[in-house]
């Protein structure tokens, strides 16, 4: 297997606190790869580093062998590596239907064209229709995000990453707030995720961590704890007391 | 073609919605010419509402499409002011509507090299940031007197006929024509500019930063580009002031005229275009009107109308026009209908 991302020695120090403390992870290609570990173990934090939303304190990150460590968020959205968020970030404004053929625009590098009315671009409208479909947003496809059910919204926010034609797809808790009988709509998406997409999944339902992923690396205190195939790292008692102590201490 | 699903001949449909003009839109521009004919005697303020819209059609398209609030409009104003009253004077360019273009330009290059500096913090930085340029750019007019006539004004422009032809005449009549013409050409740009991909991903940037750049756009450049061309819709606003009163003076930089700017927009409202074409009228039509009741305290009704605007809200004030929008939706559904 081909390693698509890679941290090296990675740090982030906010202060005198160490969120993230030298990690250095590897992701394969088309790999199904949860990151699990207690709340504040630096999750997001490590998300946050790897689409350039943070800057670490110190060490690299590689992406398909090109070093990202200082690019740009969008940069690294076009060298292929889209994100999900954990609290919804969408544009409230506009319609599912026009935040999709936005972010279809952008892979495509034809987003920023200002003389071209919005739609009008060939088999544009057949990409954009696959994806809403496929995420069962066909029905409030010209309804204002703003006013969207929250199930949707949250569908809207992986379709939004999907739109971005992602190589590596990291996923921040995709079914976080979402009502039991919704979940499952969710987990299929991802379950309907192209086998050459990688996916990192960040999730605090075991249950959904053990359908989902095939390896899992564990995070605490912003180190990387132990990774490993997932059966495994289900059986580590190492791994179960970081979780039950968490539940004994809260 | 044939093989497109159902739901992407609906999208098809809807991505265009923004793009598709509405009934109200061709009444607005039929009323907005047909005062040529129709107030053949008021075409003095009407040249006044004319370049006020699309000054606060510029301003629009920075606070209602990129969401950057700004109190130092009048810096871009001014310098196409200036600009088109000293091309004029000193004989550079003498055909008007070249000048104008160039005017813009000149205030484009100029809201290219401080968009930079709005960049950077949040909104009470922006408002701070584009007072201090319009402020700096008054001084710097104000201390370069024998280029712009410093406090006295800019005198002795003469203006060459439009195109050769039309001379700016003393009613006012060609001056309206022609500021009319702008607007409307103007306009039509920006409509079709906030319909492409870019007028979108502005609305996005507007509504999300952070997601916007999650998504692949590169904000920081997008935001440079509508504010050049925003600078570049205010020096076109500014140069249409200076040849149609043939005179320049520091007041086109004066804050209270940025300041006015964002009451045009309040009134108007903000992201659809037409509030600062609306709001412009509005505001023009209540100075005049309050100026001859009372000519001393018409700013203290001013104060007034927008206290209420804010307290009873736009959007319950535009319920009362529910009617007349529903009417011009039934019409154009039946028209639609009709078509297919």
């Amino acid at each position: 297997m081909t390693v698509v991302l890679q941290t090296t020695h990675l740090v982030k120090q906010f202060g005198g606190l160490t969120a993230t403390d030298d990690v250095s992870i590897q992701f394969e290609a088309g790999a199904r790869h949860a990151l699990i570990g207690p709340n504040g173990a630096g999750k997001t934090t490590l998300i946050n580093l790897l689409t350039g939303m943070l800057k670490p304190t110190s060490g690299r990150i590689v992406l398909n062998g090109v070093d990202i460590t200082d690019a740009s968020p969008q940069k690294r959205v076009r060298l292929g590596m889209v994100r999900t968020f954990q609290i919804n970030q969408l544009f409230p404004d506009l319609t599912p239907l026009e935040t999709i053929g936005l972010a279809i625009s952008e892979s495509r590098g034809d987003g920023a064209d200002f003389w071209r009315v919005a739609g009008t671009k060939p088999g544009l409208n057949q990409e954009i229709a696959d994806i809403i479909d496929r995420f069962r947003l066909a029905d409030v496809m010209n309804t204002r995000t703003s006013i969207l059910p929250y199930g949707k919204q949250r569908l809207l926010e992986i379709a939004v990453a999907i739109a971005c034609r992602p190589k590596v797809l990291l996923l921040d808790e995709p079914a976080a707030g979402v009502p039991d009988e919704e979940r499952h709509e969710i987990l299929s998406s991802i379950a309907a995720l192209p086998k050459d997409v990688t996916v990192v999944l960040i999730e605090h339902d075991m249950d959904i961590v053990f359908s989902f992923s095939e390896k899992i690396s564990v995070l605490v205190n912003g180190g990387l704890f132990t990774e490993g195939p997932a059966a495994e790292v289900a059986r580590d008692p190492h791994v179960k007391a970081v979780y039950l102590g968490e539940s004994l201490d809260a | 073609m044939s093989e497109q699903t159902p739901t992407a001949k609906r999208a098809a449909q809807g991505i265009l919605a923004r793009a598709r003009w509405h009934p109200l839109e061709f009444v607005f521009w039929i009323v907005a010419f047909s005062v040529i004919w129709l107030l053949p005697n008021k075409h003095l303020i009407l040249t006044e509402i004319a370049w006020l819209a699309l000054f606060a059609l510029s301003l629009d398209l920075i606070l209602g499409y990129a969401g950057i609030l700004s109190l130092g409009h009048a810096a871009f104003f001014g310098v196409g002011s200036y600009a088109a009253a000293l091309l004029a004077k000193h004989g550079v360019i003498t055909e008007p509507v070249l000048a104008l273009i160039a005017a813009g330009l000149i205030a484009a290059v100029v809201g290219f090299a401080t968009s930079f500096l709005m960049l950077r913090g949040a909104d009470l930085t922006r408002l701070m940031v584009s007072l201090g340029i319009a402020l700096v750019l008054r001084e710097l007019a104000n201390k370069f007197s024998e280029l712009t006539g410093g406090a006295d004004g800019l005198q002795g422009v003469t203006m060459e006929p439009i195109l050769g032809r039309f001379r700016f005449d003393m009613f006012g009549h060609n001056g309206f024509i022609y500021s009319l013409v702008v607007l409307f050409v103007l306009f039509l740009i920006a409509r079709r500019l906030m319909a492409s991909p870019f007028g979108l991903s502005l609305l996005a940037v507007k509504d999300n930063p952070l997601r916007s750049r999650a998504i692949g756009i590169s904000v920081d450049a997008r935001l440079v580009a509508i504010y050049t061309i925003a600078a570049f819709y205010a020096g076109v606003a500014g140069g249409l002031l200076a040849q149609t009163t043939a005179f320049s003076s520091l007041d086109v930089f004066s804050f209270d005229r940025s300041a006015d700017l964002l009451l045009v927009l309040i009134i108007g409202g903000t992201g659809y275009l037409y509030g600062g074409l609306i709001g412009a009228v509005i505001f023009k039509v209540m100075q005049d009107y309050l100026a001859q009741l009372t000519p001393q305290y018409w700013p203290f009704w001013i104060g007034l109308v927008l206290v209420i605007l804010v307290m009873v809200g736009r959007d319950r004030m535009l319920r009362w026009t529910e009617p007349v929008r529903a009417l011009a939706n039934r019409l154009d559904w039946r028209a639609k209908g009709q078509a297919s």
